[in-house]
């Protein structure tokens, strides 16, 4: 997989969807694309997150660490980014990552993603506009519970 | 004791009779210059004019030789030798060749002279050179602190060498050049006593004047002296401070500081050309006011006949060699007082208040029964140079081979404590005495064998690991070198006679004894027994894995590499990892490994195969032409530039992401902008060779699994792999020395021991590969037992210039290291693990007290709650003693120790 598909995947990420392909094609250049074998562990829950995933090729297993063990609550395939929470602020890992199967990732560290940010203005709107979406949507999710509640 | 004031006293204390044998010499010439002197008036008399031949056909006798007095003795000549009896012609050539030989007697006396003084003034200069650097090693440690390193070592490397050069003439040249003016000034009085008294005049003219304008040079050449060992001290400022200067942007004030100082220097320095100049002005104008008058008034005495020509001649060629010498001896003159001004400054530098007694240091000393008994300090005060008090009248009383810890906030004299304890300081009153010897009696052979100090700030000598741990046990020369190796008896007679000791560099003087060892075969067993205490092993097994071995010498150690490099690849096949490390495979291209690595396949030991320089190397251009590569590198060339273009185009000049992922420098990237744009508009074809050449040299550092441009292919692998046979048939053709070619059961030298193990690259873009290589290759390496000859390795890595290629945890330990490998009596530790973090510090503690069980230890120690491992606790605050006990009895009565700890 050449440098331009996987600028294709990342612009298929919404936070990353409105950004100039240049800049996107600098992210990646920067960053690591680390494969995973089935069962290696991304991160664990409760770790500091220093980075976000995106799937390159593959699929990866969310799971939360319980008292009977880990419990997977979710599958995330091609073109799905793990993570991000992580290189927005400072909080532990709310899950633990695994691959599920031979695992292609690109590793966008935190601070290439900060860097950027400070560099180009212009993308740290882009981030702002889909998190706000993102607010948007969980306000309403609650609004509706509340009044079904 | 202090040195001799005056440099020639001292020159004539240490060189009397080798300057006494060049005045010997110096006379010995003196008559045979005389008579090259006066040959050039027989020339012309007897040989041209024919003076004494009475016509053609006469002849006279040439060389006939009385005895000299023998009219005196004997009431008439003595014959002793007729002479031949030459004709006009033969007469004249038997003079002129008299006059050549005697050119060529004067010109061998010279040559001898001049390289007897040349010795002669080294031999000085090395012994004062010795003399004052041994004063260094001789300055206590409060007068060490107080000077500056970069004046120091102008002194002694600047400042006297010009001493060199006038030592040898200190006494000769005067007398030499005294010598030759007077002769000739003789001679001219015999040939004319009225021109002799006009030269005479005017040479003492010259002597009571020259002097008087030169005083104010003298002056100035002092501050001239002064003032650039101050540059050259502020210089040594601005590299150990350059942290502070770049921290408060002080760079510009340093700016103007150099300014003022070279402005100065400058003025000192014109001042003293423009008075130079005007007394060697006057100097040539009053030595040819005296030929004018010889001109002049001899040229009146030959017309009336009162003088004849060839005197006159003679006079004159005569008054040619009078100017030389005294213009030297005027000369010389200056030099004396310029380097008696020098030497004065010089050694007033070197004379402190007081000096280590050097039989305090002397190589003879025995260090004697080791250190045991009480530890007793009675009433022990020390003072600063302003008398102010560091330590208060400080009383106790301990056993030496307890393990003491002395606490207190900084300022409260652990410090000087500590270097008391030492040796190192000497108490301004009180005593401290071990085992009944006051430690400031003892001798360095004691205090420095029988005591291990390690302070804060331990430094670390320039060179191999292993000679840092060793440095500690070099106390004086303990096997002697091989004759093949040692210094030859000739070098060392020669350095006795400049004063300087008969100690070799060349022997052994590594005391294995004093480490519990029997020499050099087991010796490394006690280092890694060292470092395993200071937890170090780790830290060396690491460097060891980065150095390289050469395996000539180390036969055994390649081939268990060799064996390593198979078994990695074995077990990471059992545990599934065989993917993270690509091999080298001479007939595949390695798409985790560079352009231009896969092209050498090997590693470069020649500067012009590095991977920057061989786009211009002229060998791997030919083999690109002939692999009809050429085209395609440029190609693979537009490609990154355009990428580069594209994604860098927007990031500021000096942005970090240039240096970490850029192929091309932002300098550069206007450059390659260009050129990208052309191609875009008029196609590569339309690039000048210039652009071809940059472009060409882009894909060298290419790594397609790194940077996935997608640029090498399978075929383009095959086309490298085909030109990678080409080079290196050409390599083995032309320059074999040229690269080290990756070979699958060869050790190879250029490259370090963890790249000779894995022989290949770590593959890109693997989770956890290096955890998970780094842990599969000590698997490895224990199997085969060898870790410890990695670690051996290790021992070799240079810790640079002050230990600055180890971190600041690593020297602290290594320091500790080698205060443990000599096994004091007493070992005693001022701070010096403070970097480490609060559990290191614990387990350095743990270990090295577990280790030193029954011996002696005192610690000052930063955090106090880290005393409750040692067996007594002195508590200090404000230079006093202010409690002491154990960590118990302070723990329940002791209100500063208490304290203390809360503080933390």
């Amino acid at each position: 997989m050449s440098i331009d598909q996987e600028v294709e995947i990342l612009r298929r990420i919404p936070i990353f969807s409105e950004i100039d392909p240049a800049k996107l094609k600098l992210m990646a250049f920067a960053s690591e694309r680390l494969t995973f074998k089935p069962g290696q562990r991304l991160f664990n829950q409760g770790e500091m997150g220093d980075a976000a995933y995106i799937v390159l090729d593959g699929k990866a297993d969310i799971l939360v660490e319980g008292d009977d063990g880990p419990l997977r609550v979710a599958q995330l395939a091609e073109n799905e980014i793990i993570g991000e929470i992580a290189i927005l602020c400072d909080i532990p890992r709310t899950a633990s990552v695994e691959a599920a199967s031979q695992l292609t990732t690109l590793k966008i560290t935190k601070d290439l993603f900060f860097r950027m940010i400070m560099d180009f203005p212009e993308m740290g709107v882009e981030v702002m506009r889909v998190l706000a979406h993102r607010l948007e949507q969980t306000t309403t999710q609650l609004r509706v519970a509340r009044a079904a509640g | 004791m202090g040195m001799e004031p005056n440099i020639f006293k001292y020159v004539w204390h240490h060189s009397r009779p080798e300057q006494l044998f060049i005045l010997l010499l110096v006379i010995v010439s003196l008559p045979f210059y005389y008579f090259s002197l006066n040959l050039p008036k027989q020339i012309v008399n007897q040989g041209i004019q024919g003076q004494g031949f009475d016509g053609p056909g006469a002849t006279q006798p040439f060389f006939r030789l009385h005895m000299p007095f023998g009219e005196s003795l004997f009431g008439e000549p003595v014959l002793l030798f007729d002479g031949l009896s030459l004709a006009q012609a033969d007469m004249l050539t038997a003079l002129s060749l008299v006059f050549l030989s005697l050119v060529i007697v004067n010109g061998l006396f010279k040559f001898v002279i001049n390289t007897r003084k040349g010795r002669l003034g080294e031999r000085l200069l090395r012994r004062l050179r010795y003399e004052l650097s041994d004063r260094i090693l001789r300055f206590p440690l409060p007068q060490i602190r107080r000077v500056k390193p970069s004046e120091m070592a102008t002194m002694i490397k600047d400042e006297v060498e010009p001493l060199g050069g006038f030592i040898g003439d200190a006494f000769a040249t005067p007398i030499f050049l005294g010598g030759q003016a007077l002769t000739a000034l003789a001679f001219i009085m015999v040939q004319s006593i009225w021109l002799g008294l006009v030269a005479a005049a005017v040479v003492l003219f010259q002597a009571f004047l020259i002097p008087r304008l030169r005083r104010r040079i003298l002056v100035l050449g002092r501050e001239r002296q002064l003032t650039a060992r101050m540059l050259a001290g502020r210089i040594g400022e601005l590299i150990d401070g350059a942290v502070e200067i770049h921290a408060n942007d002080t760079t510009n004030y340093e700016r103007a500081d150099l300014t003022a100082r070279l402005g100065r220097i400058f003025k000192i320095r014109y001042e003293i050309y423009q008075r130079k100049f005007f007394v060697k002005f006057l100097n040539n104008l009053l030595a040819q006011i005296t030929p004018f008058m010889f001109y002049l008034g001899g040229g009146l005495l030959a017309i009336t006949g009162h003088l004849d020509i060839g005197a006159l001649v003679a006079v004159i060629a005569a008054y040619k060699d009078l100017p030389a010498p005294i213009k030297e001896l005027i000369n010389w003159d200056q030099q004396r007082l310029d380097v008696q001004i020098k030497y004065e400054q010089v050694i007033e530098q070197f004379q402190p208040p007081a000096l280590i007694d050097p039989q305090r240091q002397a190589v003879e000393n025995d260090p004697g029964a080791p250190l045991e008994g009480p530890l007793v300090a009675s009433a022990l005060s020390l003072l600063d140079e302003n008398d102010i008090p560091l330590l208060r009248s400080v009383s106790f009383t301990a056993e030496s081979t307890q393990h003491i810890a002395v606490v207190g906030q900084s300022g409260s004299g652990m410090e000087q404590l500590s270097l008391l304890l030492a040796g190192l300081l000497e108490p301004s009153s009180g005593s401290l005495r071990i085992g009944g010897h006051d430690v400031d009696a003892l001798p360095a052979a004691v205090t420095g064998r029988r005591i291990s100090y390690v302070g804060q700030n331990a430094y670390h000598f320039t060179g191999s690991l292993r000679n840092n741990l060793l440095y500690g046990l070099k106390h004086r020369p303990v096997i002697s070198a091989d004759p093949e190796h040692s210094t030859s008896a000739f070098d060392k007679a020669e350095s006795r006679r400049s004063g300087n000791p008969d100690l070799d560099i060349h022997d052994d003087w590594i005391d294995y004894h004093a480490a519990g060892a029997e020499g050099e075969a087991d010796i490394t067993e006690r280092m890694l027994d060292v470092l395993s205490t200071v937890d170090l092993v780790d830290d060396a097994y690491r460097f060891g894995l980065t150095g390289t071995i050469d395996p000539v010498s180390k036969p055994d150690v390649a081939d268990g590499i060799l064996m390593a490099r198979a078994a990695i690849i074995e077990r990471l096949a059992t545990s599934g990892n065989e993917d993270l490390v690509i091999r080298f495979e001479a007939d595949a291209y390695n798409f985790n490994a560079s352009v231009a690595e896969n092209l050498l396949f090997g590693t470069p030991r020649r500067h012009d195969f590095v991977s920057e320089e061989l786009a211009s190397n002229e060998t791997v251009r030919v083999i690109l032409r002939e692999a009809g590569l050429t085209d395609n590198f440029v190609t693979m060339g537009v490609t990154i530039a355009k990428t580069m273009v594209e994604i860098f185009a927007d990031l500021p000049p000096g942005h970090p992401f240039f240096e970490q992922f850029s192929f091309i420098s932002d300098d550069d990237l206007p450059e390659f902008r260009t050129i990208v744009t052309r191609v875009d508009n008029l196609g590569v074809e339309a690039l000048d060779k210039a652009a071809r050449q940059l472009l060409l040299g882009l894909p060298f550092k290419y790594v397609e699994a790194r940077h996935r441009l997608g640029l090498v292919d399978e075929s383009m692998a095959e086309r490298l792999i085909d030109a990678r046979r080409r080079l290196a048939e050409r390599l083995e053709r032309d320059c074999p020395d040229a690269v080290e070619f990756y070979r699958a059961d060869a050790y190879n030298a250029a490259a370090s021991l963890q790249d000779n193990i894995l022989f290949g690259r770590l593959a890109y873009g693997q989770a956890q590969a290096e955890e998970t290589i780094g842990r599969t290759l000590l698997e490895v390496l224990d199997d085969l037992g060898l870790r410890k000859t990695v670690i051996e390795v290790g021992l070799d890595y240079n810790v640079g210039i002050g230990g600055g290629r180890l971190s600041a945890g690593q020297r602290q330990k290594l320091a500790i290291g080698r205060a443990l490998l000599k096994n004091p009596d007493l070992l005693i530790v001022n701070e010096a693990a403070s970097v480490l973090d609060r559990s290191s510090q614990v387990r350095l503690i743990e270990s090295i007290l577990e280790r030193r069980k029954g011996r002696g230890v005192i610690w000052t120690l930063q955090r106090p709650e880290l005393a409750s491992r040692f067996e007594m606790i002195l508590v200090m605050g404000n230079g006093r003693l202010v409690e002491q006990g154990s960590y118990q009895d302070l723990q329940e009565k002791g209100t500063t120790f208490k304290t203390l700890v809360a503080a933390e």
